[in-house]
């Protein structure tokens, strides 16, 4: 199966590629909260937010491109949100609001594509996320992969064995697939736990304990912290 | 000498109603290597599962000494290392590095420890550069050793390994062959690859119906069922 993009672009080697993944989760969530929480209606403050999110996806050599596109997942959600500013005669506010979605956007791309889901877990643990949320999310990302390849295995075969199904007969197939699917994940689900229980599993995960952040990671922090204080702090309305 | 697992009249029905095992009786010593043969359905994987206790039949079950009860079970699934047929079920940790330090952080070990058995076994199994990989970037065979390296990062005394060569390619098998034939631990092979078995084995036992019904050296057994070239007719006549 094809590697998802993220899960790509998560190992390329760069300087914030190396840092660890809780100074990279602090410092996304510093830029999510300040861009939203303050100055509701300036509007050159995402512009400004954008910048330092390009700037340091350039540096974490992050495809640029590739961050604009795939960001505008978000514009189909947030699109009827400022559509009810523009109805309500707030039309800059809701233009606002759109620019922030999409910078928040590019701001969880460029943590996520600097940063390897076991990491970013691992991190999340460290900062003390609930633990039972980050066992699904690992086993969830785990065996998405397997299942979408099995998914795709029996798309294959029905390729195979009808080369030109009706749609009415896709649908068939399809609900067929779902419930075989299923019926295998489950049984995938008892092997793992058997496979755990066979390495000694008791009940809980017993994962590596954090080290202390270096100083590459207070570097990071505190240019982050810098920044937003500038942004936040700059009289961009004149 | 003692056997390192010993069985005796053990029976295992599914709740489907299969007779899976049926008064199996078997001993595996120190040194030795079983290959068990036998068609689809024997009972095979089932004997696997219920000597580390993952299935309860009924009978006697004892391995290193212990006999297999709810108190043991845990000591006895440290002692004996199984790799499951299928790698994928198995590396269920996002990075090799966390599967197979897995075992070891369930032990309690300090990370000290558990960081130099998980480089040890990596390095065994010929993975040390791919600590940091995620189990789904690893080719098939990457995945068979790494999934070994995470049962030896127990210290089992036995190893129980079912279909260790399906789906791998001639390099993976004979990297994995290789390797189990370098480790000390006695063995219990599920296999149908006869090659496989006259690599490794030292003896090879027979199933079928649930029973083992032959036992011997792994060439005589497979002549004698003609587990190579066997038809569906020959198992059945063979029982």
């Amino acid at each position: 199966m094809h590697q998802v993009t993220l899960d790509r672009w998560s190992r390329l080697a760069s300087p914030i590629h190396r840092l660890d993944a809780r100074a990279k989760i602090v410092g996304a969530l510093a830029l999510l909260v300040s861009l939203v929480a303050f100055r509701p209606a300036e509007a050159w403050l995402p512009a400004g937010y954008f910048a330092l999110v390009m700037v340091l996806a350039a540096v974490a050599r992050l495809p640029l491109a590739g961050v604009l596109v795939r960001a505008t997942v978000v514009l189909p959600f947030a699109g009827p949100v400022a559509a009810l500013s523009l109805f309500g005669g707030d039309a800059a506010r809701g233009a606002v609001s759109l620019a922030k979605s999409y910078v928040c956007a590019c701001i969880i791309l460029f943590l996520l594509g600097t940063t390897s889901l076991p990491a970013l877990l691992r991190g999340l643990e460290s900062l003390g996320a609930p633990r039972f949320f980050l066992i699904v999310a690992q086993f969830l990302y785990r065996y998405l992969f397997v299942l979408s390849e099995q998914a795709q295995h029996m798309m294959q075969a029905r390729r195979c064995r009808a080369p030109r199904s009706s749609r009415r007969g896709l649908a068939q197939f399809a609900s067929g697939a779902l419930a075989a699917l299923f019926a295998r994940s489950y049984g995938r689900a008892e092997r793992i736990h058997q496979a755990m229980l066979a390495r000694g599993f008791q009940g809980h995960l017993a994962l590596a304990p954090a080290s202390a952040l270096g100083r590459a990671e207070w570097f990071f922090l505190a240019s982050v912290a810098v920044a937003v204080a500038l942004l936040q702090l700059t009289p961009w309305t004149p | 000498m003692d056997p390192l697992i010993r069985v005796r009249n053990l029976r295992f029905r599914y709740d489907d109603g299969t007779q899976a095992l049926d008064g199996l009786d078997f001993d595996l010593y120190p040194g030795e290597t079983v290959a068990l043969f036998g068609p689809n359905g024997s009972g095979k994987t089932t004997l696997l599962l219920c000597l580390v206790g993952l299935l309860d039949g009924e009978g006697e079950i004892e391995v290193c000494g212990q006999r297999l009860r709810r108190e043991t079970r845990a000591l006895i699934r440290q002692k004996t290392g199984v790799l499951f047929q299928d790698s994928d079920d198995q590396l269920f940790m996002p990075t090799v590095f966390d599967d197979v330090a897995f075992g070891p952080r369930n032990l309690g070990l300090d990370p000290a420890r558990v960081e130099r058995k998980v480089r040890h076994c990596l390095r065994v199994v010929g993975l040390e550069g791919a600590a940091a990989k995620a189990p789904y970037h690893l080719s098939a065979g990457e995945k068979r050793r790494a999934a070994l390296a995470g049962v030896l990062a127990l210290d089992p005394e036995v190893l129980a390994l079912d279909e260790p060569a399906t789906f791998l390619d001639p390099p993976g098998r004979a990297a994995l062959i290789e390797t189990l034939r370098a480790l000390p631990q006695a063995k219990l092979i599920v296999t149908h690859d006869v090659d496989l078995a006259r690599e490794l084995g030292t003896r090879a036992v027979f199933l079928s119906a649930g029973r083992i019904i032959d036992s011997g050296p792994v060439e005589k057994i497979a002549r004698r069922y003609q587990w190579e070239t066997a038809r569906i007719d020959d198992c059945v006549a063979g029982d």
